[in-house]
Protein backbone atom coordinates (compact mmCIF):
# COMPACT_ATOMS: atom_id res chain seq x y z
CA UNK A 1 0.00 0.00 0.00
CA UNK A 2 2.81 2.13 0.90
CA UNK A 3 3.68 1.84 -2.54
CA UNK A 4 1.04 3.51 -4.02
CA UNK A 5 0.66 6.31 -1.38
CA UNK A 6 4.52 7.22 -2.36
CA UNK A 7 3.84 7.20 -6.33
CA UNK A 8 0.29 8.42 -6.48
CA UNK A 9 1.38 11.71 -7.40
CA UNK A 10 3.38 10.03 -10.45
CA UNK A 11 0.40 8.03 -11.47
CA UNK A 12 -2.26 10.41 -11.07
CA UNK A 13 -0.49 12.66 -13.07
CA UNK A 14 0.14 9.91 -15.71
CA UNK A 15 -3.16 8.81 -15.99
CA UNK A 16 -4.49 12.31 -16.31
CA UNK A 17 -2.19 12.71 -19.75
CA UNK A 18 -3.87 9.50 -20.65
CA UNK A 19 -7.04 10.43 -20.06
CA UNK A 20 -6.94 13.81 -21.69
CA UNK A 21 -4.80 12.53 -24.90
CA UNK A 22 -8.06 9.82 -25.12
CA UNK A 23 -10.46 12.35 -24.59
CA UNK A 24 -8.71 15.06 -27.08
CA UNK A 25 -8.10 12.44 -29.85
CA UNK A 26 -11.02 10.42 -29.30
CA UNK A 27 -13.01 14.10 -30.14
CA UNK A 28 -10.55 14.70 -33.10
CA UNK A 29 -10.94 11.09 -34.73
CA UNK A 30 -14.93 11.33 -34.96
CA UNK A 31 -15.11 14.63 -36.41
CA UNK A 32 -12.59 13.60 -38.95
CA UNK A 33 -14.08 10.00 -39.44
CA UNK A 34 -17.66 11.12 -39.86
CA UNK A 35 -16.41 13.47 -41.98
CA UNK A 36 -14.31 10.48 -44.28
CA UNK A 37 -17.56 8.52 -44.30
CA UNK A 38 -19.95 11.29 -45.67
CA UNK A 39 -17.15 11.86 -48.19
CA UNK A 40 -16.98 8.37 -48.98
CA UNK A 41 -20.57 7.72 -49.87
CA UNK A 42 -20.97 10.93 -51.88
CA UNK A 43 -22.15 11.46 -55.00
CA UNK A 44 -18.68 13.19 -56.06
CA UNK A 45 -15.92 11.10 -57.38
CA UNK A 46 -12.84 12.42 -56.63
CA UNK A 47 -14.10 12.54 -53.18
CA UNK A 48 -14.66 9.40 -53.20
CA UNK A 49 -11.45 8.36 -54.29
CA UNK A 50 -9.74 11.38 -51.78
CA UNK A 51 -11.12 9.55 -48.72
CA UNK A 52 -10.51 5.70 -49.67
CA UNK A 53 -6.85 6.47 -50.21
CA UNK A 54 -6.66 8.34 -46.63
CA UNK A 55 -8.60 4.88 -45.14
CA UNK A 56 -6.31 2.77 -46.48
CA UNK A 57 -2.75 4.29 -46.47
CA UNK A 58 -3.71 4.85 -42.58
CA UNK A 59 -4.99 1.56 -41.88
CA UNK A 60 -1.86 -0.17 -43.20
CA UNK A 61 0.50 2.03 -41.48
CA UNK A 62 1.68 1.02 -38.43
CA UNK A 63 0.58 4.00 -35.79
CA UNK A 64 4.51 4.17 -34.28
CA UNK A 65 5.28 5.22 -37.94
CA UNK A 66 2.36 7.67 -37.67
CA UNK A 67 3.95 9.11 -34.92
CA UNK A 68 7.26 9.33 -36.60
CA UNK A 69 6.49 11.23 -39.66
CA UNK A 70 3.95 13.44 -37.18
CA UNK A 71 7.11 14.13 -34.86
CA UNK A 72 9.77 13.96 -36.66
CA UNK A 73 8.51 14.64 -40.47
CA UNK A 74 6.83 17.45 -39.67
CA UNK A 75 9.92 19.36 -38.60
CA UNK A 76 11.28 18.24 -42.52
CA UNK A 77 8.45 21.27 -43.37
CA UNK A 78 9.16 23.51 -41.03
CA UNK A 79 6.18 22.76 -38.39
CA UNK A 80 7.66 22.35 -35.30
CA UNK A 81 4.59 20.26 -32.89
CA UNK A 82 5.19 19.24 -29.24
CA UNK A 83 5.29 15.86 -28.22
CA UNK A 84 1.47 15.84 -26.62
CA UNK A 85 -0.33 17.73 -29.37
CA UNK A 86 1.97 15.31 -32.06
CA UNK A 87 0.35 12.74 -30.01
CA UNK A 88 -3.19 13.59 -29.98
CA UNK A 89 -2.61 14.40 -33.95
CA UNK A 90 -0.78 10.78 -34.42
CA UNK A 91 -3.79 8.92 -32.75
CA UNK A 92 -6.67 11.25 -34.14
CA UNK A 93 -5.51 11.07 -37.37
CA UNK A 94 -5.16 7.05 -37.35
CA UNK A 95 -7.98 6.57 -35.53
CA UNK A 96 -9.94 8.49 -38.15
CA UNK A 97 -9.44 6.02 -40.43
CA UNK A 98 -11.54 3.09 -38.40
CA UNK A 99 -13.90 5.59 -37.05
CA UNK A 100 -14.79 6.54 -41.15
CA UNK A 101 -15.08 2.71 -41.91
CA UNK A 102 -17.66 2.03 -38.70
CA UNK A 103 -19.75 4.71 -39.68
CA UNK A 104 -19.57 3.98 -43.16
CA UNK A 105 -20.48 0.22 -42.28
CA UNK A 106 -23.40 1.81 -40.04
CA UNK A 107 -24.37 3.92 -43.29
CA UNK A 108 -24.75 0.82 -45.33
CA UNK A 109 -27.02 -1.00 -42.52
CA UNK A 110 -29.90 1.56 -42.75
CA UNK A 111 -32.54 -0.21 -45.01
CA UNK A 112 -32.55 2.08 -48.72
CA UNK A 113 -36.32 1.95 -47.97
CA UNK A 114 -35.30 4.89 -45.66
CA UNK A 115 -32.87 6.49 -48.26
CA UNK A 116 -35.27 6.48 -50.87
CA UNK A 117 -38.58 7.82 -48.95
CA UNK A 118 -36.14 10.83 -48.02
CA UNK A 119 -35.13 11.17 -51.75
CA UNK A 120 -38.75 11.07 -53.10
CA UNK A 121 -39.38 13.85 -50.28
CA UNK A 122 -36.97 16.34 -52.39
CA UNK A 123 -34.12 15.81 -49.73
CA UNK A 124 -31.23 16.68 -51.38
CA UNK A 125 -27.98 14.46 -50.88
CA UNK A 126 -26.85 16.47 -47.85
CA UNK A 127 -30.28 17.10 -46.46
CA UNK A 128 -31.09 13.43 -46.32
CA UNK A 129 -27.51 12.38 -45.23
CA UNK A 130 -28.07 14.58 -42.45
CA UNK A 131 -31.44 14.46 -41.64
CA UNK A 132 -32.25 10.67 -42.43
CA UNK A 133 -29.50 8.48 -42.69
CA UNK A 134 -26.78 9.48 -40.49
CA UNK A 135 -28.96 9.60 -37.32
CA UNK A 136 -29.84 6.42 -37.65
CA UNK A 137 -26.79 4.58 -38.72
CA UNK A 138 -24.68 6.35 -35.84
CA UNK A 139 -27.62 4.48 -33.62
CA UNK A 140 -26.37 1.13 -35.37
CA UNK A 141 -22.68 2.11 -35.29
CA UNK A 142 -22.93 2.57 -31.17
CA UNK A 143 -20.58 -0.79 -30.42
CA UNK A 144 -18.53 -0.74 -33.07
CA UNK A 145 -17.80 2.71 -32.82
CA UNK A 146 -17.65 2.33 -28.87
CA UNK A 147 -14.58 -0.60 -29.49
CA UNK A 148 -12.96 1.59 -32.16
CA UNK A 149 -12.82 3.99 -29.61
CA UNK A 150 -11.40 1.61 -26.76
CA UNK A 151 -9.09 0.19 -28.68
CA UNK A 152 -7.87 3.69 -29.47
CA UNK A 153 -7.52 4.63 -25.36
CA UNK A 154 -5.26 1.26 -25.36
CA UNK A 155 -3.75 2.36 -28.75
CA UNK A 156 -2.77 5.77 -26.72
CA UNK A 157 0.42 3.90 -25.18
CA UNK A 158 2.46 4.37 -27.96
CA UNK A 159 3.29 7.66 -27.01
CA UNK A 160 4.91 6.47 -24.29
CA UNK A 161 7.93 5.37 -26.52
CA UNK A 162 7.71 9.40 -28.15
CA UNK A 163 8.62 11.35 -24.77
CA UNK A 164 4.98 11.99 -23.11
CA UNK A 165 4.95 10.80 -20.06
CA UNK A 166 1.27 9.02 -19.60
CA UNK A 167 0.48 5.83 -18.22
CA UNK A 168 2.78 3.01 -19.98
CA UNK A 169 5.55 5.08 -19.86
CA UNK A 170 5.45 5.16 -16.13
CA UNK A 171 6.29 1.30 -15.85
CA UNK A 172 10.00 1.44 -16.81
CA UNK A 173 10.61 4.15 -14.60
CA UNK A 174 8.78 3.22 -11.55
CA UNK A 175 10.38 -0.48 -12.18
CA UNK A 176 13.56 0.49 -11.73
CA UNK A 177 12.40 2.84 -8.83
CA UNK A 178 10.46 0.50 -6.61
CA UNK A 179 12.38 -3.44 -7.41
CA UNK A 180 10.51 -4.63 -4.22
CA UNK A 181 7.05 -3.69 -5.49
CA UNK A 182 7.20 -5.31 -9.22
CA UNK A 183 3.65 -6.30 -9.11
CA UNK A 184 2.20 -3.25 -7.64
CA UNK A 185 3.64 -1.13 -10.42
CA UNK A 186 1.58 -3.42 -12.61
CA UNK A 187 -1.28 -3.34 -11.37
CA UNK A 188 -1.14 0.77 -10.95
CA UNK A 189 -0.71 0.41 -15.22
CA UNK A 190 -2.88 -1.60 -15.59
CA UNK A 191 -6.33 -0.32 -13.16
CA UNK A 192 -5.42 3.16 -14.72
CA UNK A 193 -6.02 1.65 -18.02
CA UNK A 194 -8.98 -0.37 -16.46
CA UNK A 195 -10.67 3.00 -15.13
CA UNK A 196 -10.96 4.44 -18.80
CA UNK A 197 -11.73 1.00 -20.82
CA UNK A 198 -14.60 -0.73 -18.30
CA UNK A 199 -16.29 2.41 -17.27
CA UNK A 200 -16.39 3.16 -21.36
CA UNK A 201 -17.58 0.25 -21.95
CA UNK A 202 -20.77 0.51 -19.59
CA UNK A 203 -21.20 3.43 -21.18
CA UNK A 204 -21.49 1.93 -24.87
CA UNK A 205 -23.44 -0.99 -23.58
CA UNK A 206 -26.23 1.60 -21.85
CA UNK A 207 -25.73 3.95 -24.94
CA UNK A 208 -26.53 0.79 -27.00
CA UNK A 209 -29.36 -0.50 -25.37
CA UNK A 210 -30.98 3.36 -25.06
CA UNK A 211 -31.02 4.25 -28.93
CA UNK A 212 -31.71 0.77 -30.10
CA UNK A 213 -33.63 0.39 -33.13
CA UNK A 214 -36.25 -2.27 -32.93
CA UNK A 215 -36.25 -3.39 -36.71
CA UNK B 1 -27.63 -0.22 -49.04
CA UNK B 2 -25.65 0.51 -52.64
CA UNK B 3 -23.99 3.91 -52.62
CA UNK B 4 -26.63 5.39 -55.46
CA UNK B 5 -29.59 5.53 -53.48
CA UNK B 6 -28.90 8.73 -51.24
CA UNK B 7 -28.61 10.51 -54.75
CA UNK B 8 -29.81 10.33 -57.90
CA UNK B 9 -28.10 10.15 -60.76
CA UNK B 10 -26.23 13.48 -61.51
CA UNK B 11 -27.61 15.93 -64.16
CA UNK B 12 -25.65 17.80 -66.60
CA UNK B 13 -25.86 20.85 -64.40
CA UNK B 14 -24.94 18.98 -61.29
CA UNK B 15 -22.01 16.80 -63.39
CA UNK B 16 -20.64 20.35 -64.18
CA UNK B 17 -20.60 21.68 -61.00
CA UNK B 18 -18.59 18.39 -59.88
CA UNK B 19 -16.08 19.12 -62.08
CA UNK B 20 -15.77 22.32 -61.72
CA UNK B 21 -15.51 21.48 -57.58
CA UNK B 22 -13.21 18.32 -58.50
CA UNK B 23 -10.78 21.15 -60.35
CA UNK B 24 -10.74 23.50 -57.52
CA UNK B 25 -9.93 20.44 -55.31
CA UNK B 26 -7.62 19.19 -57.28
CA UNK B 27 -5.87 22.81 -57.34
CA UNK B 28 -6.12 22.86 -53.87
CA UNK B 29 -4.41 19.34 -53.31
CA UNK B 30 -2.26 19.94 -55.98
CA UNK B 31 -0.96 23.29 -54.08
CA UNK B 32 -0.16 21.55 -50.57
CA UNK B 33 1.29 19.23 -52.63
CA UNK B 34 3.60 21.60 -54.14
CA UNK B 35 4.07 23.53 -50.80
CA UNK B 36 4.97 20.07 -48.81
CA UNK B 37 7.79 19.36 -52.03
CA UNK B 38 9.00 23.11 -51.75
CA UNK B 39 9.42 22.84 -47.84
CA UNK B 40 11.52 20.08 -48.02
CA UNK B 41 13.08 21.32 -51.37
CA UNK B 42 13.88 24.43 -49.32
CA UNK B 43 15.60 22.22 -46.95
CA UNK B 44 17.54 20.34 -49.55
CA UNK B 45 15.80 17.20 -48.66
CA UNK B 46 15.14 16.66 -52.05
CA UNK B 47 18.50 16.24 -52.95
CA UNK B 48 19.10 13.26 -55.20
CA UNK B 49 22.48 12.54 -53.44
CA UNK B 50 20.18 12.09 -50.34
CA UNK B 51 17.69 9.50 -52.11
CA UNK B 52 20.68 7.85 -53.12
CA UNK B 53 21.88 6.41 -50.14
CA UNK B 54 18.71 4.10 -49.99
CA UNK B 55 20.02 2.26 -53.32
CA UNK B 56 23.42 2.76 -52.75
CA UNK B 57 24.97 -1.24 -51.37
CA UNK B 58 28.29 0.49 -50.71
CA UNK B 59 26.74 2.60 -47.72
CA UNK B 60 25.09 -0.45 -46.36
CA UNK B 61 21.97 0.77 -46.42
CA UNK B 62 19.80 -1.63 -48.81
CA UNK B 63 21.10 -4.56 -46.99
CA UNK B 64 20.59 -3.03 -43.19
CA UNK B 65 16.85 -1.91 -44.13
CA UNK B 66 16.05 -5.52 -45.87
CA UNK B 67 17.81 -7.30 -43.19
CA UNK B 68 15.42 -5.24 -41.00
CA UNK B 69 12.81 -6.31 -42.70
CA UNK B 70 13.79 -10.19 -42.39
CA UNK B 71 13.76 -9.61 -38.89
CA UNK B 72 10.06 -7.51 -38.62
CA UNK B 73 9.08 -10.88 -40.72
CA UNK B 74 10.62 -12.91 -38.12
CA UNK B 75 8.79 -11.88 -35.06
CA UNK B 76 5.59 -11.29 -37.03
CA UNK B 77 5.65 -14.33 -38.36
CA UNK B 78 6.85 -16.78 -35.31
CA UNK B 79 3.68 -14.49 -33.66
CA UNK B 80 1.31 -15.47 -35.93
CA UNK B 81 1.67 -19.06 -35.76
CA UNK B 82 1.85 -19.40 -31.97
CA UNK B 83 -1.28 -16.25 -31.68
CA UNK B 84 -3.11 -18.75 -33.71
CA UNK B 85 -2.32 -21.94 -32.25
CA UNK B 86 -2.73 -20.46 -28.96
CA UNK B 87 -6.23 -18.46 -30.03
CA UNK B 88 -7.34 -21.92 -31.38
CA UNK B 89 -6.81 -23.71 -27.93
CA UNK B 90 -8.44 -20.71 -25.96
CA UNK B 91 -11.54 -20.53 -28.14
CA UNK B 92 -11.97 -24.16 -27.75
CA UNK B 93 -11.27 -24.15 -24.13
CA UNK B 94 -13.71 -21.18 -23.81
CA UNK B 95 -16.85 -22.70 -25.49
CA UNK B 96 -15.10 -26.29 -23.07
CA UNK B 97 -18.09 -28.03 -21.01
CA UNK B 98 -15.88 -28.11 -18.03
CA UNK B 99 -16.51 -24.94 -15.74
CA UNK B 100 -12.64 -25.00 -14.33
CA UNK B 101 -11.20 -24.84 -18.12
CA UNK B 102 -13.80 -22.40 -19.16
CA UNK B 103 -13.87 -19.76 -16.19
CA UNK B 104 -9.83 -19.69 -16.32
CA UNK B 105 -9.81 -19.14 -19.75
CA UNK B 106 -12.32 -16.58 -20.24
CA UNK B 107 -10.43 -14.42 -17.74
CA UNK B 108 -7.27 -15.01 -19.11
CA UNK B 109 -8.85 -13.66 -22.71
CA UNK B 110 -10.65 -10.95 -20.95
CA UNK B 111 -7.35 -9.83 -19.16
CA UNK B 112 -5.04 -9.51 -22.42
CA UNK B 113 -8.05 -7.68 -24.16
CA UNK B 114 -8.50 -4.72 -21.37
CA UNK B 115 -5.08 -4.09 -21.55
CA UNK B 116 -2.29 -2.04 -24.01
CA UNK B 117 -0.12 -4.80 -25.88
CA UNK B 118 2.38 -2.18 -24.99
CA UNK B 119 1.84 -2.63 -21.13
CA UNK B 120 2.21 -6.63 -22.07
CA UNK B 121 5.59 -6.06 -23.42
CA UNK B 122 6.85 -3.89 -21.15
CA UNK B 123 5.61 -6.58 -18.10
CA UNK B 124 7.52 -9.04 -20.17
CA UNK B 125 10.98 -6.84 -21.09
CA UNK B 126 11.39 -4.88 -17.62
CA UNK B 127 9.28 -7.09 -14.42
CA UNK B 128 10.18 -10.54 -15.66
CA UNK B 129 13.97 -9.83 -15.31
CA UNK B 130 13.62 -8.69 -11.78
CA UNK B 131 12.42 -12.06 -11.01
CA UNK B 132 14.80 -13.71 -12.68
CA UNK B 133 13.63 -14.33 -16.42
CA UNK B 134 15.63 -12.35 -18.36
CA UNK B 135 13.92 -12.23 -21.75
CA UNK B 136 15.91 -10.81 -25.05
CA UNK B 137 13.68 -8.09 -27.08
CA UNK B 138 13.03 -10.82 -29.50
CA UNK B 139 11.43 -12.89 -27.03
CA UNK B 140 9.57 -10.09 -24.56
CA UNK B 141 7.96 -8.71 -28.58
CA UNK B 142 7.40 -12.20 -29.50
CA UNK B 143 5.41 -13.19 -26.06
CA UNK B 144 3.78 -9.99 -26.05
CA UNK B 145 2.31 -10.21 -29.56
CA UNK B 146 1.31 -14.13 -28.73
CA UNK B 147 -0.23 -13.39 -25.65
CA UNK B 148 -2.50 -10.17 -26.98
CA UNK B 149 -3.32 -11.50 -30.02
CA UNK B 150 -4.12 -15.00 -29.17
CA UNK B 151 -6.82 -13.21 -26.46
CA UNK B 152 -8.18 -11.70 -29.72
CA UNK B 153 -8.29 -14.92 -31.99
CA UNK B 154 -9.65 -16.80 -29.59
CA UNK B 155 -12.44 -14.37 -30.02
CA UNK B 156 -12.91 -14.15 -33.46
CA UNK B 157 -12.32 -18.24 -33.26
CA UNK B 158 -14.80 -18.64 -30.98
CA UNK B 159 -17.51 -16.19 -32.95
CA UNK B 160 -16.74 -18.86 -35.98
CA UNK B 161 -17.43 -21.85 -34.01
CA UNK B 162 -20.70 -20.14 -32.90
CA UNK B 163 -21.60 -19.12 -36.09
CA UNK B 164 -21.75 -22.54 -37.38
CA UNK B 165 -25.46 -23.72 -38.14
CA UNK B 166 -26.90 -25.70 -34.73
CA UNK B 167 -27.99 -28.79 -37.05
CA UNK B 168 -24.45 -29.02 -38.12
CA UNK B 169 -23.18 -30.37 -34.55
CA UNK B 170 -26.55 -31.84 -34.21
CA UNK B 171 -26.07 -33.81 -37.15
CA UNK B 172 -22.76 -34.60 -36.26
CA UNK B 173 -23.37 -35.87 -32.81
CA UNK B 174 -26.09 -37.87 -34.58
CA UNK B 175 -23.89 -39.49 -35.92
CA UNK B 176 -22.05 -41.01 -33.24
CA UNK B 177 -18.84 -38.96 -33.47
CA UNK B 178 -17.43 -38.03 -30.37
CA UNK B 179 -17.14 -34.54 -28.77
CA UNK B 180 -13.91 -33.63 -29.54
CA UNK B 181 -14.05 -35.38 -33.31
CA UNK B 182 -17.22 -32.76 -33.55
CA UNK B 183 -14.75 -29.72 -32.64
CA UNK B 184 -12.47 -31.03 -35.19
CA UNK B 185 -13.86 -32.45 -37.81
CA UNK B 186 -17.17 -30.49 -38.09
CA UNK B 187 -16.84 -27.28 -36.55
CA UNK B 188 -13.55 -26.35 -36.75
CA UNK B 189 -12.93 -26.20 -40.03
CA UNK B 190 -15.83 -24.36 -41.26
CA UNK B 191 -15.27 -21.64 -38.40
CA UNK B 192 -11.86 -20.83 -39.73
CA UNK B 193 -13.22 -21.07 -43.61
CA UNK B 194 -15.80 -18.45 -42.30
CA UNK B 195 -13.40 -16.03 -40.24
CA UNK B 196 -10.46 -16.07 -42.68
CA UNK B 197 -10.62 -13.00 -44.24
CA UNK B 198 -11.31 -11.16 -39.89
CA UNK B 199 -8.73 -13.71 -39.16
CA UNK B 200 -5.96 -12.12 -42.01
CA UNK B 201 -6.99 -8.49 -40.50
CA UNK B 202 -6.12 -9.34 -37.11
CA UNK B 203 -2.85 -10.65 -38.13
CA UNK B 204 -1.86 -8.16 -40.46
CA UNK B 205 -2.65 -6.02 -37.29
CA UNK B 206 0.43 -8.06 -35.89
CA UNK B 207 2.18 -7.37 -38.14
CA UNK B 208 1.79 -3.46 -38.10
CA UNK B 209 2.57 -4.18 -33.65
CA UNK B 210 5.36 -5.60 -34.41
CA UNK B 211 6.80 -2.02 -35.07
CA UNK B 212 6.56 -1.69 -31.18
CA UNK B 213 9.69 -3.18 -31.02
CA UNK B 214 11.24 0.01 -31.63
CA UNK B 215 10.17 0.98 -27.99
CA UNK B 216 12.16 -1.90 -26.59
CA UNK B 217 14.81 -1.50 -28.68
CA UNK B 218 14.58 -4.68 -30.87
CA UNK B 219 16.30 -4.14 -34.22
CA UNK B 220 13.07 -4.44 -36.82
CA UNK B 221 12.42 -1.67 -39.45
CA UNK B 222 11.81 1.19 -37.58
CA UNK B 223 14.57 0.90 -34.91
CA UNK B 224 17.01 -0.16 -37.66
CA UNK B 225 16.06 3.20 -39.67
CA UNK B 226 16.62 5.04 -36.40
CA UNK B 227 19.75 3.55 -35.52
CA UNK B 228 20.88 4.30 -39.05
CA UNK B 229 19.86 7.44 -38.93
CA UNK B 230 22.12 7.81 -35.50
CA UNK B 231 24.44 6.40 -37.79
CA UNK B 232 24.73 9.00 -40.28
CA UNK B 233 24.15 11.55 -38.27
CA UNK B 234 27.52 11.69 -36.82
CA UNK B 235 29.33 12.15 -39.87
CA UNK B 236 26.44 13.88 -41.76
CA UNK B 237 24.59 15.87 -39.46
CA UNK B 238 20.54 15.05 -40.24
CA UNK B 239 21.40 14.69 -43.84
CA UNK B 240 19.56 10.98 -44.77
CA UNK B 241 17.38 11.20 -41.66
CA UNK B 242 13.74 12.48 -43.44
CA UNK B 243 14.80 9.42 -46.53
CA UNK B 244 15.33 6.70 -43.83
CA UNK B 245 12.68 6.73 -42.38
CA UNK B 246 10.30 7.46 -45.33
CA UNK B 247 11.62 4.11 -46.16
CA UNK B 248 10.86 2.06 -43.63
CA UNK B 249 7.53 3.33 -43.35
CA UNK B 250 7.32 1.85 -47.20
CA UNK B 251 8.36 -1.07 -46.78
CA UNK B 252 5.74 -1.44 -44.03
CA UNK B 253 3.07 0.23 -46.37
CA UNK B 254 3.39 -2.29 -49.25
CA UNK B 255 4.02 -5.41 -46.72
CA UNK B 256 0.43 -4.50 -45.42
CA UNK B 257 -1.39 -3.46 -48.68
CA UNK B 258 0.03 -7.17 -50.34
CA UNK B 259 -1.58 -9.01 -46.86
CA UNK B 260 -4.63 -6.70 -46.49
CA UNK B 261 -4.89 -8.12 -50.76
CA UNK B 262 -5.02 -11.49 -49.49
CA UNK B 263 -7.68 -10.94 -46.99
CA UNK B 264 -9.55 -9.84 -49.47
CA UNK B 265 -9.16 -12.21 -51.94
CA UNK B 266 -9.63 -14.99 -48.81
CA UNK B 267 -12.89 -12.85 -48.68
CA UNK B 268 -14.32 -13.28 -52.24
CA UNK B 269 -13.44 -16.74 -51.96
CA UNK B 270 -15.51 -17.71 -48.92
CA UNK B 271 -18.29 -15.85 -50.24
CA UNK B 272 -18.11 -18.32 -52.96
CA UNK B 273 -17.28 -21.02 -51.16
CA UNK B 274 -19.88 -23.59 -50.57
CA UNK B 275 -17.76 -24.56 -47.23
CA UNK B 276 -18.88 -22.21 -45.34
CA UNK B 277 -22.62 -22.94 -46.58
CA UNK B 278 -23.67 -24.24 -42.92
CA UNK B 279 -22.49 -20.84 -41.50
CA UNK B 280 -24.62 -18.23 -40.38
CA UNK B 281 -23.92 -14.43 -39.23
CA UNK B 282 -21.42 -14.36 -37.15
CA UNK B 283 -21.22 -12.03 -34.30
CA UNK B 284 -17.81 -9.94 -33.90
CA UNK B 285 -15.86 -9.73 -30.80
CA UNK B 286 -15.66 -6.22 -29.32
CA UNK B 287 -12.25 -5.00 -30.16
CA UNK B 288 -11.81 -6.99 -33.67
CA UNK B 289 -13.63 -4.28 -35.55
CA UNK B 290 -11.48 -1.83 -35.24
CA UNK B 291 -8.69 -4.28 -36.57
CA UNK B 292 -11.20 -6.23 -39.56
CA UNK B 293 -11.20 -5.16 -42.96
CA UNK B 294 -14.49 -3.10 -43.60
CA UNK B 295 -15.34 -2.84 -39.50
CA UNK B 296 -18.24 -5.69 -40.30
CA UNK B 297 -18.47 -9.06 -41.01
CA UNK B 298 -18.48 -9.84 -44.59
CA UNK B 299 -21.60 -10.87 -45.98
CA UNK B 300 -22.51 -14.81 -46.82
Amino acid sequence: MQFFIDNFDILRDAFLTTLSLSLLAGLLALVLGTLLAAMRVSPVAPLRGLATFYVEVFRNTPLTVVFFFIIFGLPQIDFVIDFFPGAVLSVGLYTAAFVCEAVRSGINAVSPGQAEASRALGLTFGQSLREVVLPQAFRTVVPPLGNVLIAMVKNTSIAAGFSVSELSSTLPRLVNANAGDLLFVLLGVVIGYMLITLPAAYAVHRLERKVAILR
Amino acid sequence: MSTPVLFDVPGPRARSRARIGTAIGAVLIAALIVFVLIRLAGNGQLDPARWAVLFDPNSGVPQALFKALLKTLQVAAVGMVFATAVGLLLAVGRLSDHRWVRVPVSAFIEFFRAIPLLVVIFALYFVLPKFGVDLSAFAALTGGLVLYNSAVLAEIFRAGILSVDRGQREAAYGIGLRKSQVMSLVLLPQAVRRMLPVLIAQLVVLLKDSSLGFIIGYFELLRQARSLVEFFSRDFGSTYTFQLYVAAALFYIVVNVLLSQLARYAESRTRRSTKTAGTGDAELPAGVQMDASGGEAPPV
